[in-house]
C-alpha cells in the first residue's frame, strides 16, 4: 500500500502541464483518488467536511442495484431455460445469465467511461463519478438480446448528446440511462420491443407453445378484444407471485420488483433516493390507474392500479431513475409535483398508447424536461413571499 | 415568559473536545496583535509607526471609508511589527506589551443619562465600535446609520462553543450597563435570542430588553436564523448585531472609563489534552496558551469554531470577534479506498457510514481533511436540511456563481452571512466553497449598492 502510494506520487509531475504524460492527468488522477482519498485539507470556509462525497454516494447507489442485477442475470438464465424446455439446475442458470450479461455491462463501462475520460482531458477537469451508476442503470433497461454494438452505440449517443454537451456531470437535462434506452427504441425498434427481445436463446429453439412476451404486452394485445373474451386475469398469463419476484420475460434488471424493493430500503436508509419523489410517484400511478379503471373501457383499462406497480419497468423506474437528482426537480415542493406527473404519465401512456409497451420511461424524459419550469414556480413563490413580506411592512 | 420559537432544521456535529466548566487564569501574552482582515471590506490607514508607545485604547488604524471608525491597541506597549502580505495588504500589526496595562482615560459615566450622540463618539473613540456589525452583509456598523432594532444571540449553538452561562456569570453589572448604552443607538428595540435549555442566568435578567427563546439544534443560535425568525430583514432595512462579550466590555468601558479586551475563551477540540475556559485578551498571542496544552503537532489551530473561524498558526493572534479557540488533528493523509470502508468510526449526518447507526450520544474526532474532491451540484435537498431560513440555498449559490445580482436580492442575500450557510458547506456532498462564494456575493452587493 504505502510502495503503491510512492509510486503514485513520483508518477505526479510527469502529468503536470509539460510533463510527458500530461494528455492521461484526468485518467490518473480518477484512477488515483478511486485508490486513496486524497490528503487535501480545507483551506478556507469551514474547517471540518463530512466523510461523504460523490463517490460515495454513487457507490451506495450501485450497491442498491446490485440485488436487482443478480437477480436479472439469474432470470436471463432461467427464461432461457424454461424456453428451451431444459432442466432447471441454479449454477448453470445463473452461469448462463451472467455470461450474457456481462459483456453488456462491459461495453457499457468501456465506451462511456472511455468517453468521459476524455472530455475531462478536453475540458481539464476531473472525471466525475456520475457514470459510475448511468453505466449500470444502461445494461439493465436493455434487453438481454441486444447486440453488443447497439449497446456501445447508444452509450456512446448518451454520453456525447444528453451529458457531455451540456457540461459533464451534474447539468445534464435528461437522464442519460433512459436517453440511451429511448435512443435504441426509436432508433432499432425491432430490437428493443416486441415478444422475441427478452428471452436469450442462444443456439437452441424455442419450445412449442412458448411465447415470451412481456406481461405488459400480453395485456396490451388483450385491451384489443371486447372485454367479455378476455379472461379475469386482463389476458396475463402470469401469476401474481412470479411478476412480483421476477420470474418473467423482461429487461435485464426490470423483473424482480422484490430485489428492486431492497435497493429502494438501501436508498431510502441512507438518505440517497428522495422518498417524496418515491412516494409520489407511486401515488401518481395508483391514482391515474384508479381513474382509468372507473372509466374502463377495455380489459387493460381495468387492470387493478396495484398490479400496474409490479408490471413491467414501473417499479424499476421509480426507485432507481425517478430518483436522479440531477435531472429531476430539485426543490422540495417541486419533488413531489415532478414525482406525481411521472407517475401519473407513466400509467397513461403505457395503458392508452398502443404504440409504447412501456410508458414510464418516455414519462421520465418527459417531466425531466418540465423539472427546471417546476423549479422555477418554486422559485417563484419563494421569492413572491419575501416580496410581500417588504409590501406588508411598508 | 418568552416566546419559544421551535427550528427543526440543523446540525448538531457530534465533533469531540468540548470545554468542562473549569477556568484557568494565565499570564498575559506577551504580544498582541490587531488584523485588518479581520473585518470585512477594511481598508486600514496605518495612525502609528514601528517603535511608537501606546496604550489600551490607542488607535492603530482607522478606516479609509469612514475614518471615525477607529482600530484600538487591546494592550500598552509597543508597536513591534506591521506585518504585510501580497501587494503589501497590512495583516498584522504587532504590539509588544508593556510589563504594567496602562488604559486611555475614556469618559465613565452611568449610559443612562448619555445621549446616543455622546455614546456613539464614546464607542469610536475607545476603538469598541468596530464590534457592532450591520446587517445586510455581517460589515462593521456605519455610525450614521438608524438600525431598526438590535440583535443578540445570548447563546453560541455552534460545534464546541462556550457556555455563556459559565463565561458571563460574573459580569451581571457590566452586561445591563452595555444593554443600556446600546439601547441609545436603536430607534427600536434590542431583542435577545435565549435558549431554551439553559438557565440563561444573567440574560433572562436583562431590562429594557424582548426576549426570544429558540429551541433547536445548530445554527439556532446564529443571529441571522433569529432575526430571520423574529423580524426578517427586507431590502433598505438595516439592524446591527453585537456578541456578548462586546456588550459587556461596553459596560466595563462606562463603568471603569477603560478598555479592558479580557475576556473569558475556551479552548477546545479533540487535539487539546484538558478542554477548558481560560482568561484571555482581545488580540492576545496564542503561544503561552497552548504550551504544553495540546495532543500533537501536526494540528490544525482555529481562531473561532470549527465551521466559521480562522487557521492561524501555533505563535499566531486570537481574532478580534472570537471567543474560544479550535485545535483539530490536520488531517493531511491519504487514505486507501476511504470512500469505500463502512466507516463505523466516521460520523456524518448523511446515513452513508455505519456511525449512524451509533448513539447520538458519540463524540468523534474530525479533522481538516476534504474527504474527497470538489465536483458539480449533483444532490438535492440537502442544504435545505441543514438551514432554518425561508430561504433557498442552492438557487442563491448559483445565483452568486452566475453573478446574478438581481436574483441574488430576490434570494434573500441580504438575510444571510457566511456563518448562517457554514453547514451547509460542511454537509456538502459535491464540496462546493459555500461561504467564500457568499462572500463573493455580498461584496459585489455591496460594491452595486455603491
Amino acid at each position: 500500500m504505502k510502495a503503491l502510494r510512492n509510486w503514485f506520487n513520483k508518477q505526479k509531475p510527469h502529468l503536470e502541464k509539460g510533463g510527458k504524460f500530461h494528455m492521461f492527468k484526468s485518467g490518473f488522477g480518477a484512477i488515483e483518488t478511486f485508490l486513496f482519498v486524497p490528503n487535501h485539507t480545507t483551506k478556507q470556509g469551514t474547517h471540518i467536511r463530512d466523510y461523504v462525497d460523490l463517490k460515495r454516494t454513487m457507490s451506495i447507489v450501485i450497491v442498491a442495484l446490485i440485488p436487482a442485477l443478480l437477480f436479472g442475470m439469474y432470470n436471463v438464465g432461467y427464461q432461457h431455460f424454461i424456453a428451451t424446455g431444459q432442466e432447471l439446475s441454479f449454477w448453470p442458470v445463473f452461469g448462463f445469465g451472467f455470461l450474457k450479461v456481462l459483456p453488456i455491462i462491459i461495453v457499457s463501462y468501456v465506451v462511456g467511461l472511455g468517453i468521459e475520460i476524455a472530455a475531462a482531458q478536453m475540458r481539464g477537469h476531473e472525471v466525475n463519478e456520475g457514470y459510475l451508476v448511468t453505466g449500470m442503470l444502461i445494461p439493465m433497461v436493455l434487453p438481454v438480446t441486444t447486440p453488443l454494438w447497439m449497446v456501445a452505440i447508444a452509450v456512446a449517443f448518451s454520453v456525447v448528446f444528453a451529458k457531455e454537451v451540456f457540461g459533464g456531470t451534474g447539468m445534464n437535462i435528461w437522464n442519460p440511462a433512459l436517453v440511451a434506452r429511448a435512443f435504441l427504441f426509436f432508433a432499432y425498434p425491432s430490437q428493443m420491443s416486441g415478444d422475441s427481445v427478452w428471452i436469450s436463446l442462444g443456439d437452441k429453439a424455442m419450445i412449442d407453445g412458448f411465447s415470451g412476451a412481456t406481461p405488459l404486452s400480453q395485456a396490451a394485445a388483450a385491451a384489443t378484444k371486447p372485454i367479455a373474451e378476455v379472461a379475469a386475469n386482463h389476458g396475463i398469463s402470469y401469476s401474481l407471485m412470479d411478476m412480483f419476484l421476477g420470474f418473467i420475460p423482461g429487461s435485464i434488471g426490470e423483473t424482480s420488483k422484490l430485489a428492486i424493493l431492497i435497493g429502494a430500503a438501501i436508498l431510502l436508509i441512507t438518505r440517497i433516493g428522495s422518498w417524496k419523489i418515491m412516494l409520489s410517484t407511486v401515488l401518481g400511478g395508483l391514482f391515474m390507474g384508479t381513474i382509468l379503471n372507473v372509466f374502463a373501457v377495455n380489459s387493460y383499462m381495468a387492470v387493478p392500479v396495484w398490479q400496474h406497480l409490479i408490471m413491467g419497468g414501473f417499479a424499476f423506474g421509480v426507485v432507481f431513475m425517478v430518483t436522479d437528482p440531477v435531472s429531476g426537480a430539485q426543490t422540495n415542493r417541486g419533488k413531489w409535483i415532478y414525482g406525481f406527473l411521472i407517475g401519473v404519465f407513466g400509467i397513461m401512456i403505457r395503458v392508452v398508447n398502443p404504440a409504447y409497451p412501456e410508458g414510464i420511461m418516455l414519462a421520465i424524459l418527459i417531466m425531466n424536461m418540465f423539472a427546471p419550469l417546476i423549479d422555477y414556480y418554486v422559485v417563484q413563490g419563494n421569492i413572491k413571499r419575501r416580496l410581500k413580506r417588504a409590501i406588508v411592512k411598508a | 415568559m418568552s416566546k419559544v420559537i421551535k427550528l427543526k432544521k440543523g446540525l448538531d456535529i457530534q465533533i469531540k473536545g468540548q470545554p468542562a466548566n473549569i477556568l484557568e487564569h494565565i499570564s498575559r501574552p506577551e504580544t498582541f496583535a490587531i488584523k485588518p482582515a479581520d473585518f470585512h471590506g477594511l481598508v486600514p490607514k496605518l495612525t502609528v509607526a514601528v517603535g511608537d508607545k501606546v496604550k489600551a485604547g490607542t488607535p492603530l488604524f482607522f478606516d479609509k471609508y469612514h475614518p471615525e471608525v477607529q482600530y484600538v491597541s487591546p494592550v500598552s506597549g509597543e508597536v513591534t511589527a506591521i506585518n504585510r502580505g501580497e501587494r503589501r495588504r497590512i495583516l498584522e500589526v504587532v504590539v509588544k506589551a508593556a510589563r504594567e496595562n496602562l488604559s486611555e482615560e475614556f469618559l465613565k459615566a452611568d449610559p443612562q443619562n448619555l445621549s446616543s450622540d455622546v455614546i456613539k463618539v464614546e464607542l469610536l473613540k475607545s476603538g469598541i465600535w468596530p464590534a457592532i456589525k450591520s446587517r445586510p452583509f455581517g460589515i462593521v456598523a456605519h455610525p450614521t446609520d438608524r438600525p431598526k432594532a438590535i440583535f443578540i444571540s445570548c447563546f453560541d449553538s455552534s460545534p464546541l462553543a462556550p457556555d455563556f452561562d459559565f463565561v458571563f456569570k460574573d459580569d451581571a453589572n457590566a452586561w445591563q450597563t452595555g444593554i443600556n448604552a446600546l439601547s441609545k443607538l436603536t430607534t427600536g428595540k434590542i431583542n435577545l435570542g435565549l435558549s431554551d435549555k439553559k438557565e440563561n442566568s444573567i440574560f433572562s435578567q436583562t431590562k429594557g430588553v424582548e426576549f426570544t427563546s429558540f429551541n433547536g439544534p445548530h445554527p439556532a443560535g446564529n443571529v441571522g436564523i433569529q432575526i430571520h425568525a423574529v423580524s426578517p430583514l427586507n431590502k433598505g432595512e438595516i439592524v446591527w448585531t453585537i456578541q456578548p462579550q462586546d456588550v459587556v466590555m461596553i459596560g466595563r468601558l462606562f463603568l471603569t472609563g477603560k478598555y479592558d479586551s479580557s475576556r473569558i475563551i475556551a479552548l477546545s477540540g479533540s487535539e487539546v489534552l484538558e478542554p477548558k475556559y481560560f482568561q484571555f485578551w482581545r488580540g492576545g498571542s496564542l503561544t503561552g496558551l497552548l504550551k504544553g496544552k495540546l495532543s500533537k503537532e501536526n494540528v490544525r489551530i482555529i481562531s473561532g469554531n470549527v465551521l466559521t473561524g480562522t487557521s492561524v498558526p501555533a505563535n499566531g493572534y486570537l481574532g478580534f470577534y472570537d471567543a474560544m479557540v479550535s485545535v483539530i488533528p490536520e488531517g493531511n493523509y491519504y487514505e486507501m479506498f476511504g470512500w469505500a470502508l463502512p466507516g463505523f468510526g466516521k460520523f456524518s449526518p448523511s446515513h452513508t457510514f455505519f456511525s449512524w447507526l451509533g448513539s447520538k450520544k458519540n463524540k468523534y474526532v474530525l479533522d481538516a481533511n476534504m474527504h474527497g474532491e470538489e465536483r458539480a451540484f449533483v444532490l438535492s435537498g440537502e442544504y435545505e436540511k441543514v438551514l432554518p431560513m425561508d430561504i433557498l440555498p442552492v438557487y442563491l449559490i448559483k445565483a452568486i456563481l452566475a453573478n446574478d445580482i438581481d436574483a441574488m436580492e430576490q434570494l434573500g442575500i441580504y438575510e444571510v452571512i457566511e456563518e448562517d450557510l457554514a453547514l451547509c458547506e460542511y454537509i456538502c456532498t459535491s464540496k462546493i466553497m459555500v461561504q467564500s462564494v457568499l462572500r463573493k456575493g455580498i461584496n459585489s452587493m455591496i460594491k452595486e449598492l455603491g
